[in-house]
């Protein structure tokens, strides 16, 4: 069985983010990248199937040749070999890459895929479905179990509903799967893992042919920081002056009374 | 000059310092206040590769060049020095002296145990008697019908009696020389030996969650194949040994002195006194510039100096003058940091206390800063 990872490396949750001057994207420059946390659990999840069950893990992800890194953890927590959909040429938004990671995943036969449940940079959390569509495959959104059935033609999960309920849920594959922390305790990246990673192959496609005449269906036009918070103002005096230096600035200066 | 480090150096140090953050920093501070040695964070060590991180890959041992070896034991330092001086010991004595000087039975009966870090391993060299005089030790070891019996005793011997240790490798006068002088050769000799005592020490001031042992021979015999190397070859096996080990302890004291420059700068932006972050005062700022600076001269030293072992270059005066460096850096950036913490920094609530405690060893361990100087001074052409 060939198992799949969908994996986005993401800017490290302590990146300081910056706009570049035209305000039209992140200026990525001086961020440091990570692998998508929840996808740490995608990666898990896929290699402790591989451990059972065997069948071979590939890693997917979409994005600059910086991709490689990210991917390369992956290989070395234990993943076979990956592939890189190049976003050079092209334009993205959730769909156009959704269709080019599908085609990708299609080409390599592929039923089943783990994903994180949402990427931690734009948090769109639409790949697993998008991908399932365009595969024709079930999608199960947030697991936090995960059984393959022993002929391997089905798997069981549990997903959680509102009020603490699980629910069980069995699935035909083929199936995309978005993987929550639950699910599992992430592996580290051993020595021997990391050097085992460093001969696994990584092909590259151009994402663009991938997408047989298919656009984009929205387009970002901008981005803003949230506003700078401002300085508290501290009112001093005898109580009834404070009392009404308040009245006066909830009335004349935020007017919200 | 090249000074990028492989993508897998970079690999490597991310996964050592993700594994220190998550695994071994919530743990240190009830180990070290009970002076507790974990098994079960050594095996998670071994789980990751830590031990026999330079040793051939068909003995187990992960083949990785040196200055991967060092890398590995900065990140471990940089969160704590206990877990690091477990893996620097084992790695660079207990492993070290097995994988360069054992023959093909000896390499095979220890290796891949102790490179899985399921077992540990000593190297007695110390004795209570002998310190930086290395050639004065007193324990014997006689061949007598196809045995070597053991006499004496050794001290301040690492990974030497935790519950997973297997033996240690001991250093034993074992005869006369046709000059007079003592012959020293290394013999292997396994825990549960009879007449073979190996007992924790504790009350220690530092490295408190590492395992400490004083051995005691009692007319102790092992079969004369346990002999290490050449007989006679004791002396330059341990002069080998210690050449590469003042690479790891230099890696503690940069890791260490990372660690504690790391919580300063942090203190330093979070903590207010006069209405400000104690940080954007210039006698801190210059002082964590100073810090800094000096980090990344150990630094640069250091991974000069594993450059030239992995080059197969002469490396022993720049092992010994980053050991040097690196020991006092490690005083100097801990106590620096306590300072900056204030009275805080006394507190062993924060991470610079024990920092501060733990930098101490670094000047005496594995050849004091004394000797450090002498091995320097005699490379320099010194007659002392």
């Amino acid at each position: 069985m060939k198992i799949g990872i969908l994996l986005k490396q993401v800017p490290d949750t302590e990146t300081k983010i910056q706009l570049t001057a035209d305000k039209t994207s992140v200026d990525t420059s001086a961020v440091k990248w990570i692998v998508n946390p929840y996808d740490e659990n995608a990666i898990e999840a896929a290699i402790q199937l591989k451990e059972k069950k065997g069948g071979e893990v590939i890693v997917f992800s979409m994005g600059p040749a910086r991709c490689v890194d990210a991917m390369r953890t992956a290989l070395a927590m234990g993943a076979d070999r990956a592939v890189r959909v190049d976003t050079a040429d092209g334009e993205w938004d959730s769909y156009t890459t959704a269709v080019a990671l599908a085609e990708a995943l299609k080409a390599e036969g592929v039923e089943l895929v783990f994903a994180g449940k949402q990427a931690i940079d734009d948090d769109a959390s639409q790949m697993v479905q998008l991908v399932a569509e365009r595969m024709g495959a079930a999608s199960l959104g947030i697991i936090e179990t995960f059984e393959l059935s022993e002929d391997g033609k089905s798997a069981t999960v549990t997903r959680p509903v509102s009020g603490g309920t699980k629910e069980i849920i069995q699935v035909t594959l083929p199936a995309v799967f978005g993987c929550d922390k639950g699910l599992n305790t992430p592996r580290y990246a051993s020595l021997p893992g990391i050097m085992k990673a460093k001969a696994k192959p990584v092909v590259e496609k151009k994402g663009a042919e991938l997408l047989g005449g298919e656009t984009i269906k929205i387009k970002k036009m901008g981005y803003s920081l949230p506003p700078e918070r401002q300085p508290g103002r501290k009112l001093t005096g005898s109580p009834q002056e404070l009392v009404d230096g308040l009245v006066k600035f909830l009335k004349e200066d935020v007017k919200i009374i | 000059m090249d000074f990028n480090l492989t993508p897998e150096q970079d690999m490597l140090r991310q996964a050592v310092r993700e594994f220190a953050e998550s695994e071994i920093k919530p743990q240190i501070l009830e180990l070290d206040a009970k002076e507790q040695f974990s098994v079960e964070l050594t095996h998670k060590m071994g789980e990751l590769g830590l031990f026999g991180i330079t040793a051939p890959v068909e003995y187990g041992g992960q083949g990785l060049d040196t200055l991967s070896y060092i890398i590995a034991v900065e990140e471990l330092a940089r969160v704590d020095s206990s877990h690091a001086a477990t893996v620097a010991a084992e790695n660079s004595l207990g492993i070290g002296p097995l994988v360069n000087f054992g023959n093909k039975t000896q390499k095979e009966k220890y290796l891949p145990k102790l490179c899985s870090g399921k077992f540990l391993w000593g190297f007695g060299l110390t004795e209570p008697n002998a310190g930086s005089d290395a050639g004065g030790s007193q324990t014997t070891a006689n061949l007598k019908d196809g045995q070597w019996v053991i006499n004496g005793s050794k001290i301040f011997i690492t990974n030497a009696s935790s519950p997973i240790t297997l033996g240690s490798t001991v250093q034993c006068i074992s005869g006369k020389r046709p000059d007079g002088k003592n012959e020293i050769s290394c013999i292997i000799v396994e825990q549960g030996t009879k007449g073979f005592t190996a007992k924790e020490m504790h009350h220690k001031m530092l490295w408190r969650a590492s395992n400490t042992a004083e051995l005691y021979f009692d007319d102790v015999q092992v079969p004369e194949e346990n002999l290490l190397g050449e007989r006679g070859a004791g002396f330059k096996q341990m002069l080998k040994t210690l050449d590469g080990g003042r690479l790891s302890i230099a890696a503690m004291g940069l890791g260490l002195a990372q660690g504690a420059l790391d919580a300063a700068i942090q203190y330093s932006g979070e903590r207010k006194q006069f209405g400000k972050t104690i940080g954007s005062f210039q006698a801190n700022a210059f002082k964590l510039a100073d810090m800094a600076t000096e980090v990344e001269a150990g630094r640069t030293l250091l991974y000069k100096a594993c450059w030239l072992k992995d080059s197969n270059k002469p490396y022993g005066k720049e092992a010994a003058m980053a050991k040097l460096y690196c020991g006092q850096l490690a005083r100097r950036v801990a106590n620096n940091a306590v300072q900056i913490f204030g009275g805080y920094g006394l507190m062993e609530e924060y991470p610079v206390a024990r920092f501060y405690r733990d930098a101490k060893l670094l000047e005496i361990g594995e050849g004091t800063n004394e000797i450090q100087r002498l091995v320097i001074a005699r490379h320099l052409g010194c007659s002392i």
